[in-house]
């Protein structure tokens, strides 16, 4: 891949920036450019989301995508915000066995992974638990 | 609908990892049964619609509705290509239904083909993973097995279901494929056997996940009419439903079931004007088991999180209350993805009348097939009926 399709996204992933509908006041995660509530364009702006969250659910990845098999076991997980947003994430730092469903966690900002050996390493949010 | 549709006929490949056949020559096979099936000369056929997900990134062929009327003598009828992921043969087939019901066509091909094991089985992964969003799921370490995953453990935490029921799916789905001649698997499996296979992404394991298939399937799409006076029975589509949902699954309020499945699902019916509870035999989108416990829920078969009950209680077998998966389903009949909406078309259009071997559904008059996109981003469902 060529670096812009990294480097766009880079103050969502690193900042946690998603957007706000000025008009129904939801908060969205990640960005969006038209309001999928109240379909609205006009008045979404950048929202800088709260780093902590609870996890709604997990997995345990044993077989890793490409790029991936170094980290395995590794805990992958739907967390959502204290503000209200939903993402994919990790949770890091911790035996996998001792992951549960409404664990509190916070975002930690970590190396994602790299595109091969010469390419672009790219960075972002992973949580661990409180 | 404008004008009543039936299927007139149907035509498969084995599936399986087919090493010594191309894509070229599985669709032609597959398209040969059909037409034979229906008994109709190929210079009768009006257009086609062709599911097939990803044949870009599994053989380095796009254009690929192109290159199937070419190599099926078919030039010039317009021949379209159609993907919505694994869904990519079940919106296939509802393109060919919506052609004839208009009167636009009469004779209509729906073919749906995936060639998966031209590439290593990593790059095939890969390849599936593209019908997740890339920037903000598979981005951060997610595969399908991951994201089906999250809604078992979701569905475990909610409602009870247990690692043993998702097991039985396959066990059961293992032992139907033992009876179909098409089938990737002939190989019954046990409840032990799919706890102890190796974690993929707990809860799953590997014997909860569907395979990576070669196979083509091939129907053929025609008025009511037509086929009323044709020799074999006809099997008219009685109802089509369709629907959307967000591509990531953390856009979502509800991770236990697919609002997809039920919105598909609740149009179809209306068009059918049947219900949950007249449905004799279905053919539903089980690529991991957690799926299909969520499928018989999402399209009505029981109560929501009553599905791991109902498969434990032996109600989804052949000879139970509502056979869910004859021909193997995705598990054990395997998972060719842009074929696998066709052929559940086949199998349930083989047991409507009556020709399903030692797979028949007793009686059966009314059936479903019910196909999946990604994690549930697309849903197809389709009823027929017999038609004499």
């Amino acid at each position: 891949m060529a670096a812009p399709r990294f480097w766009r996204e880079i103050p969502n992933r690193y900042n946690l920036i998603g957007t706000k509908c000025g008009n129904c006041n939801k908060v969205l995660f990640p960005p969006r450019y038209i309001c999928p509530h109240c379909r609205r364009m006009g008045k979404l702006e950048p929202y800088k989301l709260s780093r902590r969250g609870k996890i709604v659910t997990y997995g345990v990845v044993h077989v890793a995508p490409e790029g991936f098999e170094d980290q395995v076991p590794y805990v992958l997980a739907i967390v959502e915000l204290e503000d209200g947003p939903r993402l994919t994430t990790q949770v890091v730092d911790c035996d996998p066995n001792e992951v549960k469903i409404g664990d509190e966690v916070e975002l930690v900002f970590r190396r994602i992974g790299s595109d091969n050996e010469d390419g672009v390493i790219y960075y972002g949010f992973k949580f661990r638990k409180v | 609908m404008m004008r009543e549709v039936a299927i007139i006929g149907v035509g498969m490949t084995k599936f399986g990892e087919l090493w010594d056949l191309s894509f070229r020559q599985m669709i032609i096979e597959a398209g040969a049964r059909a037409l034979e099936d229906a008994n109709i000369d190929g210079k009768q056929i009006d257009a086609m619609y062709v599911g097939n997900m990803s044949s870009g990134q599994f053989i380095s062929q796009e254009h690929t509705a192109s290159l199937i009327a070419d190599h099926a003598g078919l030039v010039p009828i317009p021949s379209t290509r159609v993907e919505g992921a694994c869904a990519s043969g079940g919106l296939a087939l509802r393109q060919a239904v919506i052609a004839v019901a208009s009167g636009i066509h009469d004779f209509v091909v729906a073919a749906g083909i995936e060639k998966m094991t031209d590439v290593m089985s990593e790059q095939a992964t890969g390849a599936l993973a593209t019908a997740a969003d890339q920037e903000w799921e598979v981005y951060a370490g997610a595969t399908f097995p991951g994201l089906y995953a999250l809604m078992a453990r979701r569905h475990m935490y909610e409602f009870g279901t247990t690692e043993e029921q998702m097991a039985m799916v396959a066990v059961k789905n293992h032992s139907n494929a033992c009876m179909n001649p098409c089938a990737q698997y002939h190989m019954k499996i046990t409840v032990e056997n799919v706890l102890k296979s190796p974690p993929v992404v707990l809860p799953l394991k590997l014997l909860d996940c569907s395979p990576i298939t070669d196979g083509a399937a091939c129907v053929v799409v025609a008025p009511a009419e037509k086929a009323r006076k044709m020799d074999r029975v006809p099997v008219l589509v009685a109802g089509t439903g369709q629907a959307s949902d967000t591509i990531s699954l953390h856009s979502r309020q509800s991770l236990t079931g697919l609002r997809a499945t039920v919105e598909a699902a609740r149009m179809a019916y209306k068009m059918a004007g049947v219900g949950p509870n007249d449905i004799d035999v279905a053919e539903v989108h089980d690529c991991f088991t957690i799926a299909e416990i969520m499928a018989i829920e999402d399209l009505g078969f029981c109560k929501k999180g009553e599905g791991g009950k109902l498969t434990e209680e032996g109600q989804t077998e052949i000879g139970g209350r509502i056979p869910v998966n004859t021909s193997g389903g995705l598990k054990g009949k395997g998972h060719p993805v842009g074929a696998t909406g066709i052929a559940q078309v086949v199998e349930i259009v083989q047991q409507l009348r009556g020709e399903a071997g030692k797979r028949q559904v007793k009686g059966a008059e009314i059936g479903l097939t019910h196909n999946v996109g990604g994690t549930g981003g697309t849903a197809v469902v389709h009823i027929f009926k017999r038609g004499d």
